[in-house]
């Protein structure tokens, strides 16, 4: 074989190993029916790794559910679910092992069918090679193919293609040679570093643990001796430390304990270390253990520190050498598979895990969907079930992260639907879009609270939202007025007025925007710390941007309000003449011309200014907010 | 005796289950069935909490009919530990004479264990619950999630598990629902037995062999533990050098004759095994799915 195939069996084969090489963690995948767990059945059977009354078992189940009339059906040793037997397909993926004088295997058996494509994710997150197999007769097929971008992407290095039902083809080298090449092609653009095929028959068992004497043409390994020796370990012990915390024990005033498992490179007592989100420094003062204190760890142990000085870290903190750090940001690219029935909703916030933490997060960009069967990518609005696209990702507060290719622990994250509690996508971190600063918090003595008591009122946001022209800058105004002569203290940040001074550096791209409004949220932050009320006037069109003030600023105190207008309406009082620039192509990127607007879900208020005065919209959100109690406290 | 790689990484796993499960949830509990498995287990939960006591009770669901040796072993354990131990049994089932004698295996089993197990989780307000099953035991146990998503009623639908990517759980539950975490999901019985030894854990003298009274029942020895168990006129009570690969109840848990009296030779024996642990199990008997349906109502 040629590049970019580093198909070093025999190489792997000579390099006896020292020492017993580590569990090797092994998942069979490709297209339903292809004999993925005919295989790991019969690797099983050929082995002696069954037992006697399973081997009963599976012989009159065999009869009962098999296929193949009297003969045994291993399918049936990992098939175990009820209705997998039934309908003779597997759903969901079965953890088998097993061990040899060479090495110990775990085996996840997936399912080939689409549907659970994510049954077939779950196996492919914690393996380190992956058996792809493809039915002689069939060649590759859209799911091959699917399984192969997956297993790519979640970082699967090592590639078995193993071409099956040898058997029905006549054990021809050209059929098995054909496969082979057109792998290649599929391959190249994948990240797999090496791949080995060997033609099988998982039915009979040529190539399966001993070579085949149908296939003397076949000169390598068979399928066991290579998964035996193959050599799967990354340089991982030079990896920089990522210990994320998961738990702190407080055990009594005196004993802070932060537990967590090492996901890569190794700590010592003394060591100098970072919470890489707060930048605050300490040392390693002790390991504990329940059988003494240790001196040292490495990934994979799962450890319990204490520090020399009283920092704060906590669940979701990532633990780090000074010298080499995580990202921190809150904005970061990476690739998510879709898994929920509901599509993608860029904007909409999900619940994102990532390295223990959970946070609000949203897509706000599909940058390309990925067509698995051409490795082409398109343009997309959404994903739907089984669909790959690479994302911009906001999430609600800065996050520690690697780049999935460094580090697959803490690179990774989930997407969780917050209504129905599903898992909607893995996510796989490419890079950061943006640094967050290293800046902690100073404490203060004298509290919000302290500051709202003086001013008699509860401080709040008050978020207008609308298109350019509905009338938000008039009404706040109204308000504002309103709200001083009742001797509120307040303060008003309107869209223009900003942009002549705080965000004067900024444009109107997509980007921009986020960041207009993110500084605009943390200015009205601090106003609502001072114990004031603040009006805020601004388009922000985006849902998760909106959604990100309202995070920031506390749900109890921030209070949208949605200045519905018709577009056309507001296109037609056009105050500023902006519609007509836009509309002629002077402006871009101009919300309900070429920038869609989104509404509010679930605003605290919603009033439509074309259906009445400013005036009378002022007097009800006045009402509305002594109805809260929000005023003369 | 210092851990090979493999129990070591076996055992970060499990530490770090044990500890996302206790972040996680507000009321976890931890199942103590009183077996090797579990014996295994809250070992784990004492080293990943240690200094501090595990934070969770013990659950033993008691079905009146386990071995005596297992009772007096559990509450020795409980003591050693300092450890709060619940133990339940459906007194509905206990006040109609539920009996592994008198029901089906699996109408026993049903009232017994299942439903008493539902009444400790419901009564316990707890939202999640540890259990010492492995995936290598059973068929449709090797499907389980280590995170096992539960209906408000405790069943387990294996047709839409969650996918469970990485070691990321998503650990979120709607109004009644429930979480079953298997910490020793990975880890197969010769793993189990090694670490037994290496960490020289305590574990019911049962698994060793020993003359014990026992009677020769649908091809295999039943231990006569106590004076409740009736003799069919045939049956005569002998004595053999028996022990158990698993302890469950003890009318429905059948020993193999043995010479292994000390963990090493168990662990050789087991090596050398042509059946499986489950073998000793009558309850999984009644038909080749029987795991999974009681899986389904809500069984560990
Ligand atoms: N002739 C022949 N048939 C085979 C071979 N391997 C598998 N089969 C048959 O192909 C059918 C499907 O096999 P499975 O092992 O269930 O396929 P699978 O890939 O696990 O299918 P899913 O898990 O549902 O995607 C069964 O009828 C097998 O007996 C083989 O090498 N030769
Ligand atoms: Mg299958």
């Amino acid at each position: 074989m040629t590049a970019p195939f580093i198909a070093d069996a025999e190489t792997l084969a000579k390099a006896q190993p020292s020492r017993p090489r580590p569990t090797l963690r092994v998942l069979t995948c490709g297209s339903v029916d292809d004999g993925k767990s005919t295989l790991v059945g019969r690797l099983l059977y050929e082995r002696q790794l069954i037992f006697d009354d399973q081997l009963a078992a599976l012989r009159s189940d065999s009869l009962r559910h098999g296929t193949l009339g009297e003969e045994i059906d291993f399918a049936l040793l990992v098939d175990g679910l009820e209705a997998e037997r039934e309908q003779g397909i597997t759903i969901d993926v079965a953890y088998r092992y097993f061990s040899t004088p060479a090495r110990s295997f775990i085996l996840a058996d997936a399912p080939g069918h689409e549907q659970y494509t994510r049954n077939m994710a779950t196996g492919a997150s914690n393996a380190e090679l992956a058996i792809l197999l493809v039915d002689a007769r069939k060649g590759l097929l859209t799911q091959t193919r699917r399984h192969a971008t997956i297993a790519s992407l979640l970082g699967v290095r090592h590639i078995v293609l193993a071409v099956n039902k040898m058997d029905l083809v006549d054990y021809d080298e050209a059929v098995f040679e054909r496969i082979v090449g057109e792998f290649e092609s599929v391959a190249a653009s994948l990240a797999f570093r090496s791949v080995e095929a060997i033609p099988i028959s998982a039915r009979d068992g040529d190539n399966v643990v001993a070579d085949s004497a149908n296939m003397p043409w076949r000169d390598g390994p068979s399928l066991l001796t290579y998964l035996e020796n193959a050599d799967v370990e990354t340089d991982g012990g030079d990896a920089p430390l990522r210990l994320p915390v998961q738990w702190v024990n407080r055990r009594s005033d005196a004993f802070r304990g932060f537990a967590g498992a090492i996901a890569s490179g190794r700590l010592q007592v003394g060591d100098e270390i970072v919470a890489a989100a707060s930048g605050r420094k300490t040392t390693i003062a002790r390991i504990v253990a329940m059988g003494g204190d240790l001196f040292s760890a490495a990934a994979p142990d799962s450890v319990m520190v204490t520090f020399a000085d009283e920092i704060d870290a906590s669940r979701g903190d990532v633990l780090c050498h000074p010298t080499n750090r995580p990202n921190v940001a809150d904005q970061f690219a990476a690739h998510l598979i879709w898994m929920s029935d509901e599509s993608l909703l860029p904007g909409r916030s999900y619940l994102m895990k990532i390295n223990g933490r959970s946070l609000a997060a949203s897509v706000t960009d599909i940058k390309h969907k990925l067509d698995v069967d051409t490795g082409a990518k398109s343009a997309a609005k959404t994903l739907s079930l089984n669909e790959i696209g690479f994302c911009n990702v906001a999430t609600a507060a800065p996050v520690a992260f690697d780049s999935y290719d460094e580090n697959r622990t803490t690179g990774a994250f989930i997407l969780i639907d917050r209504f129905s509690n599903a898992t909607a996508a893995a996510g796989i971190i490419a890079f950061p879009l943006r640094r967050a600063t290293n800046i902690h918090l100073q404490e203060q003595s004298v509290s919000k609270a302290t500051r709202a008591r003086l001013k008699h009122q509860t401080p709040a946001v008050l978020w207008f939202t609308g298109l350019s022209g509905a009338g938000k800058s008039t009404i706040a105004n109204l308000v504002e007025s309103k709200l001083v002569e009742r001797h509120a203290h307040t303060l008003m940040l309107d869209g223009d007025n900003v942009r002549h001074g705080l965000n004067k550096d900024l444009g109107f791209t997509e980007a921009d925007r986020v960041e207009n409004i993110r500084r605009v949220g943390e200015v009205a932050k601090l106003m609502v710390d001072a114990g004031l009320i603040v009006l805020c006037a601004f388009i922000s069109p985006f849902r998760a941007e909106r959604r990100m003030v309202r995070t920031l600023v506390g749900e109890q105190e921030f209070i949208e309000i949605f200045i519905d207008a018709p577009l056309d309406v507001c296109k037609e009082r056009d105050p500023k003449g902006l519609y007509k620039r836009a509309l002629a192509g002077e402006i871009k990127n101009f919300t309900g011309v070429d920038q869609p607007y989104e509404a509010p879900e679930f605003p605290e208020l919603k009033v439509s200014s074309a259906e009445r005065s400013a005036e009378a919209i002022a007097d009800q959100i006045i009402a509305y907010l002594e109805a809260n109690g929000m005023l003369g406290v | 005796m210092p851990l090979t790689p493999h129990l070591r990484r076996l055992e970060a796993e499990a530490v770090f289950i044990l500890r996302e499960a206790v972040a996680e949830f507000r009321r976890p509990v931890m199942l103590y069935s009183i077996g090797k498995d579990s014996s295994v287990m809250l070992h784990l939960a004492l080293k990943a909490f240690y200094p501090a006591k595990p934070p969770f009770p013990l659950l033993h669901v008691d079905t009146t009919w386990k071995f005596r040796e297992m009772i007096a072993f559990r509450d020795q354990t409980a003591a050693r530990v300092e450890m709060e131990l619940i133990v339940h049994t459906n007194e509905d089932g206990r006040k109609r004479g539920v009996s592994p004698f008198t029901c089906s295996s699996s109408a026993y089993t049903q009232a017994m264990k299942t439903e008493a197990l539902r009444q400790a989780l419901n009564e316990g307000g707890f939202d999640a619950a540890f259990g010492g099953a492995r995936r290598d035991e059973e068929k449709s146990r090797a499907k389980e999630r280590i995170f096992s998503h539960r209906t408000a009623s405790h069943g387990w639908d294996p047709k839409t598990q969650r996918p469970e990517l990485w070691r990321i759980f998503n650990t979120r539950l709607g109004a009644g629902e429930t979480m079953r975490i298997f910490p020793l999901s990975n880890w197969t019985e010769t793993d189990v037995w090694d670490y037994i030894a290496a960490e020289n854990i305590p574990v019911v003298p049962l698994y060793l062999a020993k003359e014990r009274p026992v009677v020769r029942r649908n091809g295999a020895y039943i231990m006569v533990d106590d004076e409740r168990f009736p003799l069919a006129p045939d049956e005569v009570v002998e004595s053999r050098r028996v022990r158990f690969r698993t302890l469950g109840c003890y009318p429905l848990t059948g020993a193999i004759e043995s010479e292994a009296d000390t963990l090493e030779a168990i662990i050789a024996e087991m090596r050398q095994a042509s059946t499986s642990e489950r073998q000793g199990r009558l309850i999984d008997f009644d038909e080749s799915a029987s795991m999974e349906r009681k899986k389904r109502e809500g069984y560990f």
